[in-house]
This record gives structure tokens, sequence and C-alpha cells, in this order.
């Protein structure tokens, strides 16, 4: 690696204030499994750093608390292996639990961070279609102060967020689940581990009181479209309606029409186009079932 | 800029050592510690040679910045065998012959003296599940597995006695 400098500060105040004085030419640091990949290969995705600003040791990133009506809080420097064993995003946000325990290898899930695999931006990262199944807010913190944005306006192409110099996703809030509500994600890989997704999919739905119909839908998709997306004309399709075999397939078949997946080494856009449409029924149906299972 | 000092706890021993910050753990412990059980292999965090413990969790070493490790408790292959007796696991891989060319090994069996410590009775797939992040060229993962279950039941054995 060429030389850079390396800042390591306890507290969020402290990191922000070295972002300030330092100035231009400065990144994050979390886990690093993207980060010093990437300044090994000389930093081609984007200008070399001069310097690195640790976030390993802010308090403010690992915070994780549960609460009845405001949802979960997941600091974005907990490991993939923390959000996969955490209780709470096992039993109420299973999706998020599916993908965070699919990101490389055991080694990998005990350095990435959720919050990481969020900014590193890429299109199948594993995280990504389920905290946008599952509504969640990103907290932004920066040099003017902090804001909550929605996850689906944080990213703006491969590699790219609206984070300005300075500013540092902090932590996501998710809605706490409906009654009568589930959540998956998959994702097609020609192996079994150590692989990126083809196409990355979660749902997550929720029955009405009387387990007719469906009161809501969120389907999220992954590897199909320059930043991870919400098929959000799928989901008004089913949205209201009884679950029906008929009514899944049409849904799955608008979500097909939402993706705009280019070919790549990975595979094809005829070939990810098709893998929309089949991994979306599938995991709407299983979904379904364990929302009525409860 | 001058070296930056840290202090890493490696295998019990508190070491205070003067690196770069682009230098990595793996490099500091070899080339600075002169503990060179632990290999590099690709450098980019795939294929597991550099497996080590940090604070009792399982890293790939070779994209660990050093200074990243600051205060921080290191497991290193070399930290596994104890009073010259080998680690279960270790014992397990020379019986079963589950050593080729040897370069995976050092990082092979901190996975799976990683895996035992969370999971003493695994079935063969979450031994392949454990080790994924483990490559070995010579493909010799049949030996390895079985390596691993007979290590996981001499361990189970040994701690209902013990």
């Amino acid at each position: 690696m060429r030389p850079f400098a390396h800042f390591a500060p306890r507290s969020l105040d402290e990191a922000l204030d070295i972002f300030r004085r330092e100035g231009e030419g400065g990144r994050p640091l979390a886990g690093g499994t993207d980060l010093v990949v990437q300044l090994k290969e000389g930093g081609h995705k984007f200008p070399y750093p001069r310097y690195l600003v640790s976030l390993r040791r802010l308090p403010e990133l690992r915070a994780l608390g549960w609460h009845e009506e405001q949802g979960l809080r997941l600091g974005a420097g907990l490991t993939m292996a923390e959000v996969a064993s955490n209780d709470w995003v096992r039993q109420r946000y299973p999706a998020l639990a599916d993908g965070a325990g699919l990101v490389g290898s055991r080694q990998t899930m005990n350095m990435a961070t959720v919050g990481g695999n969020v900014c590193n931006a890429a299109p199948s990262a594993d995280t990504a279609p389920p905290l946008l199944a599952l509504e969640a807010q990103a907290r932004i913190v920066g040099p003017q102060g902090e804001r909550l944005l929605p996850l689906e306006e944080f990213w703006l192409g491969p590699g790219e967020t609206v984070l300005r110099h300075g500013e540092l996703l902090t932590e996501f809030l998710l809605p706490p689940p409906l009654p009568r509500s589930a959540s998956l994600y998959r994702r097609h890989t020609p192996r079994q581990q150590m692989d990126i997704a083809v196409v990355g999919v979660a749902v997550a739905v929720a029955l009405d009181d009387g387990g007719r119909t469906l009161k809501k839908v969120r389907i999220a998709l992954g590897a199909v479209a320059p930043t991870p997306i919400r098929a959000r004309r799928a989901e008004a399709a089913l949205e209201g309606q009884a679950p029906s075999p008929e009514a899944i397939a049409r849904a799955a078949a608008i979500a097909q029409e939402e993706a705009r997946p280019i070919s790549d080494v990975r595979g094809s856009a005829a070939l990810r186009r098709h893998l929309v449409g089949v991994m979306t029924e599938r995991l709407l149906r299983e979904a379904i079932e364990r929302a009525r299972r409860g | 800029m001058p070296k930056r000092v840290i202090t890493l706890t490696v295998n019990g021993e508190t070491h205070e050592v003067a690196v770069e910050p682009w230098w990595t753990l793996l490099y500091t412990v070899r080339e600075e510690l002169g503990l060179t059980g632990s290999k590099e292999g690709c450098g980019t965090g795939d294929c597991g040679a550099c497996s080590m413990l940090l604070d009792g969790r399982l890293v790939t070493s070779c994209i660990v910045l050093a200074v990243e490790a600051d205060g921080c408790q290191v497991t290193t292959i070399e930290g596994l065998a104890q009073g010259g007796q080998l680690h279960p696991v270790q014992q397990a891989f020379v019986e079963k012959g589950a050593v080729q060319c040897g370069y995976c090994i050092p990082g092979m069996v901190m996975a799976a003296y990683d895996l035992l410590r969370r999971q003493p009775d695994p079935t063969l797939e979450e031994v392949r599940l454990a080790l994924a992040g483990n490559l070995c060229r010579c493909t010799g993962y049949t030996k390895i597995y079985e390596a691993v279950l007979a290590a996981a039941e001499r361990m189970r054995l040994e701690g209902a006695r013990g």
C-alpha cells in the first residue's frame, strides 16, 4: 500500500473534528474488508486517500436497541456476525439476518460492518435489499448537524452515496414489524459461499387481521440496477389483494419489468431478469406462508 | 511522519511495535515480531492463509491495518500448542494426513479452532461452512474436514474426562 495517515478517534465528535481539520482527501475506515482491499489494489475506484479515519472505536456507531414503538436502532459499526446473530434481528427482521449471514467468510463477517456494506454502495450488497424492504432510515451526522434519510435515497450509483465530505452514517432505524408479518432475503450465486449476488431479492409482507389480504408488501432487489432498488409498482399491485398464486405471479412479473439489469461477468441481463421473476415469486409465497403461521 | 508505536499482546506476550499506518497486522506479526507461521496467500482477504484471532474473533490479518489492532489481543498459530503439546486440532491434522504443501494449514487450523470453540459438535456441513474462507490449492479438503471432525470428537472426550 502507498502511504497514508491514520487517525483513531474515540468519539464521533472527535472523528468529525478530524475531517474538518484535515480537509479533503480523507476516508472513513470501518471493517476494512472493502477499503483495505481497494487500497492494496491501488485505489482505482476513488482517488487514493491522504488519510483514513478509523471508526472502530466510536461508541456512537455501536448502538443496538429495541423499542416496541420505535423499532430497532442498529449501529452502523456493528459487524455482520453481530447483526446476523442478534436475537432482535433474527426474530423481528429475519431478512436482515439472512443478508448479514451471507457476506463472505466467517472472517469477513467478523470484520465487515453493516454501515460499511451500505456505504461501499455496491448494487449487490447483501444487506441492502433487506434494509430497503424493512424500510430502514439512515442517520447521517456531519459538520452541518444530522439528518434522517430513507435508505432508498442514500445511493446515487455504484460506489456513490449522498454522503458529503466529513459526513458519517452512524446508525439505521428500522420501524417495528406489523403483526402477521414476515421477511426474508435470498440471493442467487453459482457457489454457496464466498460469492457475490447475481441477483438478490428481499421481501417483507404483512397480512391483515383476518389473514385474507395483504396489508403491506415490500420488495427490494439487488444487483439488477445501478443501486439496490424497491420494486414499488410490484408492491402496489399486490397490496390490498388476496395473496392468490395469480396475484403473486403478476407482482413478480412487474418486478421483472422494474429491474434494469446489465450483463457482466456474473450473469447476463436476461438471466438476471429471469431470476428476479422466479425469486420474487418464490420469496413472496414463502414470506406469506410464514406470516400466516405467525 | 514518524512511525506510530502500538501495543499488541500476541499469544499472551505484550509487545510495543513501531509501525507505519499502511502496514498490515500480518506483515507486522511476521516481519517485526518474527512469527512467520501465519502466511500471506492472496493478500486480499479471500484465501484465509493469514487467519488469526483478534480480540477472540477470527480475521484475515492481511487486510487488517496494524494500527487498527492497537491495544488488542492477538492469537496466532504459534499460540495454540501449550507446553510443547500440539493442540488437538493440530494433532488431528497430523494424524489424518490433512497436510499436503502446508501453506494453507495455519489458517485452516485457526479457522477450525475458532469453529470448535463456538460449536464443539459440528456436522460436516458446518465444518465446510466454517472453512469456506480458507482455500487449499492442493485441494486437500476431504482430509482437512476429517481432521476437524476427529479433533472435535477428541476435544469432547477430553472435555468430558477433564
